[in-house]
Parts: structure tokens; C-alpha cells; sequence
């Protein structure tokens, strides 16, 4: 029956606050494939970080179905990796036991493995040095493998270049368009930048707020590498973008709640 | 391809300043920085104000304006150190003094920690413990010293049980402060990566705690040392607090002079000690230094 890694059915998911409370998610219903790079857009307060923290089994709180590999996620796990928007690595250790975190460097295959990924990401020179002496372009990558030496089913990046300036940023695409393709690793990618989501994606799901439902699911097919300036990318970038438009007139008026 | 990534690298170099397109140099660069030895400029700028304050002092008590009763000269203090230093009191006293400040480190420390570790990773055990402890900590040190002398006679477990007493509680404050200060977003990390709760206790509680465990132990020395004056002073037939109360008793003032010049000097050297080992462990912190 299984036929997709990741399966959504009938996602909802409502916080309860004082004085009310939020339908953050409704109704959510979507597959990702074995390899497929998807990204999810939308305004802020769209639920698009509830809905990854959910993948992730960080929040177990919510009504539907949510099956990673046949399985219904029940909390969090190694077969589920996670990039915060920061790197969040632990500031005492250094690059490489970072990415070992719990497992020891002194086992062969372990070691082996850090520094396949310490090249993957293309950190050679840095593995003994410490998280403040990184930028943050660096970082994240550091924090990109040491999820990846856990081997996850999917990935998971919560806006994980929103905080970077614009040229880190753009090569940081590049850097994970090439982990991509090298691991094949099915990546689920938040963001709020339209030309960031469909310059990764192999379909933009668009998320629209209160409540948080699928607006529409673009696919994007022009094959990699891809060039911002063509007229196609562009053309698809509009499109993305009309439907953000029709959004945000919806929205329009009411007060945001940043989720 | 290569070329690709060395155009990348580049680029990141030169939007993050921070790093560095050639590799390691930064990471070099940046540890020099930060571990930069005391040269004998840094020393002579420690000693200027001292040296001259004393300069000024041995002027006037030396040309006899001042009693020397009241302030002894430093010249006479320094003598004094060396007398007691050729008959061997000044180090048996010392001794004795570092001793029961050890002793009453370990014990009231150890059990501070021991207490700010149940504190802090259990809910019930703060619920039952630290409205107790908070209402001890305020409790004086000199004014519970006599019963502990009642309680435990007059020897040497009278004065480690009232330095342990003072050392217990900063220990304690600090361990529970450490644990409780563990970055959420961090915590977060723990539970992603699938730690197990040992693995979270041992992989980021605890590392995240050591820079508050050892403000803890500085703290906690420094009340010992403060300590172990009230312990001697109260009942004591050795130590420097008894050099001290000799000194007063015997209208030697230079004794009680050399007595605060152990006190400085002995804890001075102790907390550099705890500070070294701080800059050991916590090298990978960044913040400003000035």
C-alpha cells in the first residue's frame, strides 16, 4: 500500500491559547517521493514550521496521519535530520565532534564518515576548530552533516539560510543542491523566499495562513543547475508568485500571529 | 567543478569577514588572540599602584610621623614575615589555615554540589529542598559558628564544619543556576539527534553547566577562605586567624598585618588556580575580553 516515503493525510493541528485559540494547520494532505527535493511556502503564521516540526516528531500533538517509510511518527528520531534556521552546534565542541555529536570519533567507520562529510561540505582545514570561530555560512553546513551522518530518510530545513546575507545565502543553494544530487537524500524545504524555493524545488508547495491549508502545489522542472536570470525560471518564479498574491489579499487586514 | 567551489569559497570569504578563503590561518590567527601571554608590561602595569602606595606608606611610617603601633612600616612587616618564616610558624600556621580550608571546601562544596545536582534535574527534589536551603543561605556564618563549636567541641571539626557551612552555598546556588540555564534551542538539538536522557545529561546539561559550576567553585573557595578567619579567630590555637588574634591580643599590629598579607596573597594564588583551569575548560567560549 506504501507507496511514497512520506505520506500526509488530513494533517490538522490547533493551538490553544488564552481568549482562543489557532487553527494552525488543516487538513494537510501530501506525499514526498524517495529523492524528491520539495519546498513549502508561505506567509508568516502559515504553519510551515509546525508543519516540519510535526515531520520531525518534535510536536506529537495533532489529528491525521503522518508516515515516514510506512511508519506513523511518534516522536523524534535519527531517520528524521533537522536544520534549525541558527546552527545550534554545541559551542564547546569542535567541528568535527559536532558532527559526531554522539557517537565516537574514535571509531573507524565513524571517523571515516565525519570526514567524507567535513569534504561534502567543504570544511577541510576546520575540523578542530571551534563554532565561534565559524562564520555562519560554515556553521550551517556543519550543522547540515552532522545530520547527514546520521543518514536520514529525509531531511528537514526550517528556513535554515534565512539568517545568512544574500551571497552566502545563494552559494549555500548551490553547496546544498550538490549534497542533494552526490547523497540523494529527500529534503523537505520551509521558506519564505520565492526565488530560494523554486531555484531547490522539484514542486513548491504553497501554504496559505488561518487556517494554514495547501494553497496549491507548484512543480518545477528545469533541470539543474538552474540560473535565476533565465526567462523560464522567471516565469515560474511569477507564477509563484501570483499565488502568493491571491494569499495575501485574503490575508490582507487581519493581524498576523507569527507561528 | 573545482573551480566552482574555489569561486564559492571566495565569495563566502568576502561576505563573512570572519572567515578565511586560505583555511586555518584564521583559526590560528583567532587562538593567538585569545591566549596572550602576560608579557613584563602587563606585570609592571599590576604593580604600579601598589608599589607606589607602598613607597608613599614606608615614607611616612618610616620618618616616624605615624605610630607604629597603628600602621607598622612595610619594611618592618616584611621583617616580621621573615622571622616568622626562619622559626617555621609562618608556614605550620599557613598550613594549618590552607588545610581546614581544603577540608572545608571538599566537604561543604562536594555536598553543595551534591544538593544543586538533585536541585536542578528534579522538580520534586527542588520542591522539597531549596526553600529550606534559601532560608539557611541567609543565615550568617558568624552567628551560627558558636553552636556549631557547642555541637562539635573545640578541635578541627568545629572550624571545617563552619567553613564547609559558608562554602556549601554558593556551590549549591550555582550548580542548580547551571542546570537551569541549559539553552533551550540546544535541548531542542538533543532531542533531533535522538539523545538518550544519559547522553543529554553527559553531552550538553552538564558541558553547558561548566562555566557556572566553576563560578560555584570560585566562590565557594573564596567563602572558605573568608571562613576559616571566623573559625580561628572565634577558638583557635593555630592557623593565621589565630596569628591574627594574637597579634591584637599582644598589641603586635605587624602580626595581624602579616596575617592579612597570607590571607591576600594564599587566596589570590588559589583563585588564580581556579581561573586557569577555567581558561582550560571553557576556551571555547566567545565573549569579550576586553
Amino acid at each position: 500500500m506504501t507507496t511514497h516515503l512520506l505520506e500526509i493525510e488530513n494533517l490538522s493541528k490547533r493551538f490553544e491559547r488564552q481568549g482562543g485559540g489557532v487553527q494552525a494547520l488543516q487538513n494537510i494532505r501530501l506525499q514526498a517521493e524517495e529523492g524528491e527535493f520539495l519546498t513549502v511556502i508561505g506567509p508568516s503564521g502559515c504553519g510551515k514550521s509546525t508543519l516540519l516540526r510535526i515531520v520531525a516528531g518534535l510536536d506529537a500533538d495533532y489529528e491525521g496521519e503522518v508516515r515516514l517509510a510506512g511508519g506513523r511518527i511518534a516522536g523524534p528520531g535519527i531517520d528524521k535530520g533537522f536544520i534549525f534556521q541558527e546552527p545550534r552546534l554545541f559551542p564547546w565542541l569542535t567541528v568535527e565532534k559536532n558532527i559526531a555529536a554522539d557517537l565516537s570519533l574514535r571509531d573507524k567507520a565513524t571517523r571515516r564518515r565525519v570526514s567524507e562529510l567535513i569534504e561534502l561540505v567543504k570544511l577541510n582545514g576546520f575540523e578542530k576548530a571551534y563554532p565561534r570561530e565559524l562564520s555562519g555560512g560554515m556553521a550551517q553546513r556543519v550543522a547540515i552533516a552532522r545530520a547527514l551522518l546520521r543518514n536520514p530518510r529525509v531531511l528537514l530545513l526550517d528556513e535554515p539560510f534565512g539568517a545568512l546575507d544574500a551571497f552566502t545565502r545563494a552559494h549555500m543553494q548551490e553547496a546544498l543542491l550538490d549534497i542533494w544530487q552526490t547523497n540523494r537524500t529527500t529534503m523537505i524545504f520551509v521558506t519564505h523566499d520565492i526565488d530560494e524555493a523554486v531555484f531547490l524545488a522539484n514542486r513548491v508547495v504553497i501554504l496559505k495562513p488561518r487556517p494554514g491549508e495547501i494553497s496549491s502545489i507548484v512543480p518545477v522542472t528545469l533541470p539543474y543547475p538552474r540560473k535565476k536570470t533565465t526567462p523560464v525560471f522567471q516565469d515560474l518564479r511569477l507564477r509563484v508568485l501570483s499565488e502568493f498574491e491571491k494569499i495575501e489579499e485574503v490575508a490582507w487586514g487581519e493581524s498576523g500571529a507569527g507561528i | 567543478m573545482n573551480k566552482v567551489i574555489e569561486v564559492k569559497a571566495r565569495t563566502e570569504a568576502t561576505a563573512a569577514p570572519d572567515a578565511e578563503s586560505a583555511g586555518t590561518p584564521a583559526v590560528v590567527r583567532k587562538k593567538r588572540h585569545v591566549r596572550r601571554r602576560i608579557g613584563p608590561l602587563d606585570i609592571a602595569l599590576g604593580a604600579l599602584i601598589p608599589v607606589v602606595g607602598i613607597a608613599i606608606w614606608q615614607f611616612y611610617s618610616g620618618s616616624g610621623r605615624v605610630d607604629s603601633f597603628f600602621l607598622p612600616s612595610p619594611l618592618l612587616i616584611a621583617s616580621t614575615v621573615a622571622d616568622l618564616g626562619a622559626t617555621g610558624e609562618l608556614f605550620t600556621h599557613t598550613g594549618i589555615s590552607l588545610q581546614r580550608v581544603l577540608l572545608g571546601f571538599l566537604l561543604g562544596g562536594g555536598l553543595g554540589l551534591i544538593a544543586g545536582l538533585l536541585v536542578g534535574f528534579s522538580k520534586r527534589g527542588e520542591e522539597l529542598f531549596d526553600p529550606m536551603l534559601q532560608l539557611l543561605r541567609m543565615t550568617p556564618n558568624l552567628a551560627v559558628a558558636p553552636l556549631f563549636i557547642l555541637w562539635f567541641g573545640f578541635g578541627e571539626l568545629s572550624k571545617v564544619v563552619i567553613i564547609a557551612n559558608g562554602a556549601f552555598f554558593p556551590m549549591y546556588v550555582n550548580a542548580v543556576l547551571g542546570i537551569r540555564s541549559v539553552d533551550n534551542r540546544l535541548y531542542e538539538v538533543s532531542k533531533v539527534l535522538a539523545y538518550s536522557r544519559f547522553d543529554t545529561i553527559r553531552r550538553l546539561i552538564l558541558p553547558s553547566s561548566v562555566p557556572q559550576l566553576l563560578l560555584g567553585v570560585r566562590l565557594s573557595l573564596a567563602v572558605s577562605w573568608l571562613s576559616v578567619v571566623v573559625a580561628e579567630l572565634i577558638n583557635s590555637t593555630s592557623g593565621i586567624g589565630y596569628l591574627i588574634y594574637y597579634g591584637q591580643y599582644n598589641s603586635r599590629t605587624e602580626l595581624i598585618f602579616v596575617g592579612i598579607l597570607i590571607f591576600a596573597v594564599a587566596g589570590k594564588g588559589i583563585d588564580s588556580l581556579v581561573r586557569l583551569l577555567e581558561r582550560r575548560l571553557l576556551g571555547w567560549r566567545d565573549t569579550y575580553k576586553g
